[in-house]
């Protein structure tokens, strides 16, 4: 039961007290860019939150299992990198193999996702935390990608409002976003110290 | 042919001040803006940030341009990103070895350099199309505004935030800090501004 607790507790810290994008400033790239539709920010925060959860365990059964037991802590992210793409190479594969339609109206975004912050970020973080457990790491995983679909999504909902509103000429465009941002970040402050 | 070395001199030069304010990474081109945000709570960590991203641009330009023929389109992100990694690595165990203390303030986004955007995105408009002399300079050019904004950024934030410079107090004893600029809002909401403000000049500029 308190295995099971603090799985939970792990999960609701990383999405909403520990956001990624909210505190850390992670994948804001994508944030900001794929945000201006909630299908598309959707179906963005789907794939990453997959493809997180993939290679987060993926790095740590390389980092535990090969990298520390021969000394090779020196190419970890050499090696991290190679995981990533190959994991974003899979999921795209699997995509266009299952399905199409999907995969037609991701086009650009399914390859770039492996230069998304999110994902290396979230594979250092576990190195940091020095999580040494591999439940524990899909859940935190898991987490962080859901995260960044919650990120991604209220910003889409809010921009697809944004666009009738009455805003100076020179905030349009990514100006008006990035304000909104911040302030969205200082509504989830107010998830600071709930839990951890 | 009178008139060929003119022109390289004009690529060149036209490749290093491109990035300056025409092609400005952070206010004009919007990439790579997680390091913008999340290392310039104060000046210092901010300059080690752009000082590392200008070597790692331009190490990583050099070696692109170098294989820019052997490059296949479907391999390219991950070879671009994979000599990335490398360069990040060396300047990762650089600041660990002699500045433990901006690699312990700056963490995870030292090894974050990896996947930002800014490099990836010059290695494939620039390196990967143009020789090694205009890659340097390009990469010089583009990390040097990645670099100054990030600077004025930090110079706005921390003297908000603290009332210091550089780690020099600057502001009145009577100033009272906005705390709210160390946190996550102030980077976002100075950003913000900054985009909004430098948006602002140019449409001016162009009336």
């Amino acid at each position: 039961m308190d295995r099971i607790y603090i799985l939970i507790m792990g999960f609701l810290s990383v999405v909403i007290v520990n956001n990624f994008v909210f505190t850390k400033f992670l994948g804001t790239c994508p944030y900001l860019g794929v945000s201006g539709r909630l299908d598309t920010a959707f179906g963005m925060g789907l794939a990453v939150t997959f493809v997180t959860a993939l290679s987060g365990v993926l790095t740590w059964l390389v980092d535990f299992y090969i990298l520390v037991p021969l000394h090779l802590e020196i190419t970890r992210y050499i090696c991290y990198i190679i995981v990533i793409a190959g994991a974003v190479q899979l999921v795209e594969m699997y995509v266009r193999k299952f399905f199409p339609p999907l995969y037609k109206s991701f086009g650009i975004f399914l390859p770039l996702i492996s230069t998304n912050c999110v994902i290396l970020g979230l594979c250092l973080f576990i190195n940091i935390w020095g999580t040494d457990n591999l439940l524990e790491v899909a859940v935190l995983s898991t987490g962080a990608g859901f995260g960044f679909a919650v990120a991604i999504c209220i910003m889409a909902a809010i921009r697809e409002n944004l666009i009738l509103a009455d805003v100076p000429e020179c905030f349009k465009g990514a100006p008006i976003t990035l304000i909104t941002a911040g302030l969205l970040t200082l509504a989830f402050m107010g998830f600071t110290g709930m839990i951890r | 042919m009178a008139d060929e070395p003119q022109a390289t001199t004009a690529l060149y030069k036209q490749a290093l001040i491109a990035g300056l304010w025409r092609e400005n990474p952070t206010f004009r081109m919007l990439i790579g803006l997680c390091p913008p945000l999340a290392v310039t709570t104060a000046v210092k960590p901010a300059l080690t940030m752009g000082l590392s991203v200008i070597f790692v641009l331009v190490c990583s330009n050099i070696a692109i341009s170098l294989m820019r023929n052997l490059l296949k389109p479907h391999l390219r992100i991950i070879m671009f990103t994979l000599s990335i990694a490398t360069f990040v690595t060396i300047a990762d165990l650089y600041l660990r070895a002699f500045q433990a203390e901006m690699s312990e303030i700056l963490g995870p986004y030292v090894p974050l350099i990896i996947v930002n955007c800014l490099i990836i995105f010059r290695a494939e408009v620039c390196a990967s199309k143009s020789n090694v002399l205009v890659s340097i300079l390009d990469g010089i050019g583009s990390g040097t505004g990645f670099t100054i904004a990030l600077c004025i950024l930090a110079g706005i934030r921390e003297i908000l935030a603290s009332g210091c410079f550089f780690g020099i107090r600057i502001m009145p004893s009577s100033f009272v800090p906005l705390s709210a600029m160390q946190m996550p809002v102030g980077a976002f909401v100075t950003l913000g501004l900054l985009l909004g403000l430098s948006s602002f000049l140019t449409t001016k500029k162009k009336d």
